[in-house]
Parts: structure tokens; C-alpha cells; sequence
């Protein structure tokens, strides 16, 4: 058993990081309109408030870690330019989809859409956590300011949800390999 | 003085500020992305990192535009209340802009197929 390194830190930021942070988008929501909802059947205590900030400030972390690590580590391996000659493109993702009509809006449409959209996300949900752990549960007295932050935080699970969905489908049709081989465990029968 | 005593009195400029100051750094991400589209020079004067290519520089210019506008808009809003209101509808807008943007299918509109 077996995994490369560049295996390893594509699911480290798809799964690890994206994935984790999209998940707790569930969580989020139900409790930013639970916090700003005027009509909540009972308020939020000072340590649930503190809670929720924690839970922001983590959710904030991950969509940071998710978009400098797409970018930084696996966006060059994606993008990578094969020398002359090469005639196996498996470990050149962007050559191998472009190299067929088949393939080509996999990256004309969703890596582009994907590697661009998804930085609105971090943007959104730092907005979402400073407005949330500032105001607290006085945001209700501005319906604005509580329309804005559910807004926000719905439009950075929307952008997460494209280039998630994107990065899944691109790693199905041109996955990022290569890189280092790390031994999890000895052969099998 | 219980936590929600306590903030009960912050003003509305803090929250306005980092609220219009999102919409403008979505935006800047779908201009530059637009933009870079459009220029092959702007995009060769974007890759800051080559390996990642213009898409540093893209982000990287929307990040500084985005921080800038979040520190000059709640250095102006402190200790103000503002009209949410316009705020709310820029910031809305500006995320819009940003969304629109960034989708390639968009970009072919003025840039012709790709």
C-alpha cells in the first residue's frame, strides 16, 4: 500500500482541508441564523456565542489552508509544462485535458472557474466570523448587517461547492500524479 | 455587564466596513481574473510566482485591495453608524460582480469562444 507525495497532498487539500471546511458550513448556517434570527425561541448564552466564534475561526483557517495549498503546492503540478517529447501526458493534467475536444472545457470551463471562484470563499466566511464575533448576539439590531453575514456565508458555501465539485470531477478525469512514492504498508497477498 | 450588554453599543461602521470591504475583494477577484483574460501583458505582470503563474498575482493584488479597503473603510466608520442599507446593496453587488466574473462561459461573451 501505497500513496505519492503529490497523491497525498491533493487529498490533504481536497479532503483534509476543503472537504472539512464545507462540511462545516451544516453547522454554520443553522447557527448564524439561529444567532441572528429574531424570532429564536431563546438566546444564545455568552459561552455558546464564544463557541460559535471558535467554530468560525477554525472554519476561516480551513478555507485559507484549502486556497493557499490548491494554489501554492498543487496548481503548479497541475499546470506543469512536459518537455519536448513527452508523449505521456498522465503526469501533465492541463496538457492532458486540453489534449482532447472530449476533455478541454474540463479546463476551460471548470479549472478556470474553479481556481478563481473558490478565493471569493475565504474572503466571504472572514467577513462572516469578524461580523459574528464582534456584534454577537446584538447583531438583531441590525437586520442589514445579519441579512449581509447569512448572505455572505451562503455565497461562500456556494463558491466552495464549485470548486469543490470541480476539483473532484478534475481529479476523476486528469488526476495530479507523481512525486515521491511513501510505503503506508508492505505487500499484500 | 453581561457580553451582549456590551456589544449592544458598538456602532454599525465596523460591521458595514468589513461587509462592503468583502464585496470589493470578490469583486477585485473577478476583475483581475476578467482582466487577465483580456491582457496577455497584465497577465505576464501578474505571475509573481511562476509556477502558479498569473493566478499569484491575481489573487495576491485582490487580497492587498481587499485588506486596503477593510482598514481605510473602518478607519472612516470607527465609531460611526452608517446606512446599512447602501452598504448591504453595494456589498451584494460587488459579490454578484465577482461571481460573474470569475465564470468562464461569461468571459467568452466579450472575449469570443475559447
Amino acid at each position: 500500500m501505497e500513496i505519492t507525495t503529490h497523491d497525498f497532498f491533493t487529498a490533504l487539500h481536497g479532503m483534509g482541508f476543503g472537504a472539512l471546511f464545507m462540511l462545516a458550513f451544516s453547522g454554520a448556517l443553522v447557527e448564524l441564523y439561529r444567532l441572528s434570527s429574531p424570532g429564536a425561541p431563546s438566546q444564545m448564552s455568552a459561552r455558546g456565542q464564544q463557541l460559535l466564534g471558535f467554530y468560525l475561526a477554525a472554519m476561516v483557517i480551513l478555507a485559507w489552508l484549502t486556497v493557499l495549498s490548491g494554489t501554492y503546492q498543487i496548481y503548479p503540478w497541475y499546470r506543469a509544462v512536459p518537455p519536448t517529447g513527452v508523449g505521456d501526458l498522465a503526469e501533465y493534467p492541463r496538457r492532458l485535458l486540453l489534449s482532447s475536444g472530449k476533455t478541454s472545457q474540463w479546463h476551460n470551463l471548470g479549472m478556470e472557474w474553479k481556481e478563481h471562484a473558490g478565493w471569493l470563499a475565504p474572503i466571504a466566511i472572514t467577513m462572516v466570523a469578524y461580523v459574528t464575533m464582534k456584534y454577537g448576539r446584538a447583531i438583531i439590531q441590525h437586520r442589514n448587517m445579519r441579512v449581509a453575514v447569512l448572505g455572505f456565508a451562503v455565497a461562500a458555501f456556494a463558491a466552495t461547492g464549485i470548486a469543490g465539485a470541480f476539483g473532484a470531477f478534475l481529479n476523476k478525469y486528469a488526476p495530479v500524479k507523481g512525486g515521491q512514492v511513501i510505503i503506508l504498508m508492505g505487500e499484500g497477498k | 455587564m453581561s457580553m451582549s450588554q456590551a456589544v449592544d453599543k458598538i456602532p454599525n461602521g465596523p460591521g458595514a466596513a468589513a461587509i462592503l470591504a468583502a464585496g470589493i475583494g470578490c469583486a477585485m477577484v473577478g476583475i483581475l481574473a476578467f482582466a487577465a483574460e483580456a491582457s496577455k501583458p497584465l497577465a505576464n505582470t501578474l505571475n509573481f510566482y511562476n509556477p502558479t503563474g498569473p493566478l499569484s498575482g491575481k489573487t495576491t493584488v485582490a487580497i492587498i485591495v481587499w485588506l486596503a479597503a477593510w482598514f481605510v473603510l473602518s478607519r472612516l466608520w470607527q465609531n460611526r453608524s452608517v446606512a446599512m442599507a447602501p452598504v448591504n446593496v453595494a456589498a451584494f453587488i460587488l459579490l454578484g460582480v465577482g461571481f460573474l466574473l470569475t465564470f468562464p462561459p461569461f468571459w467568452a461573451i466579450f472575449l469570443g469562444a475559447r
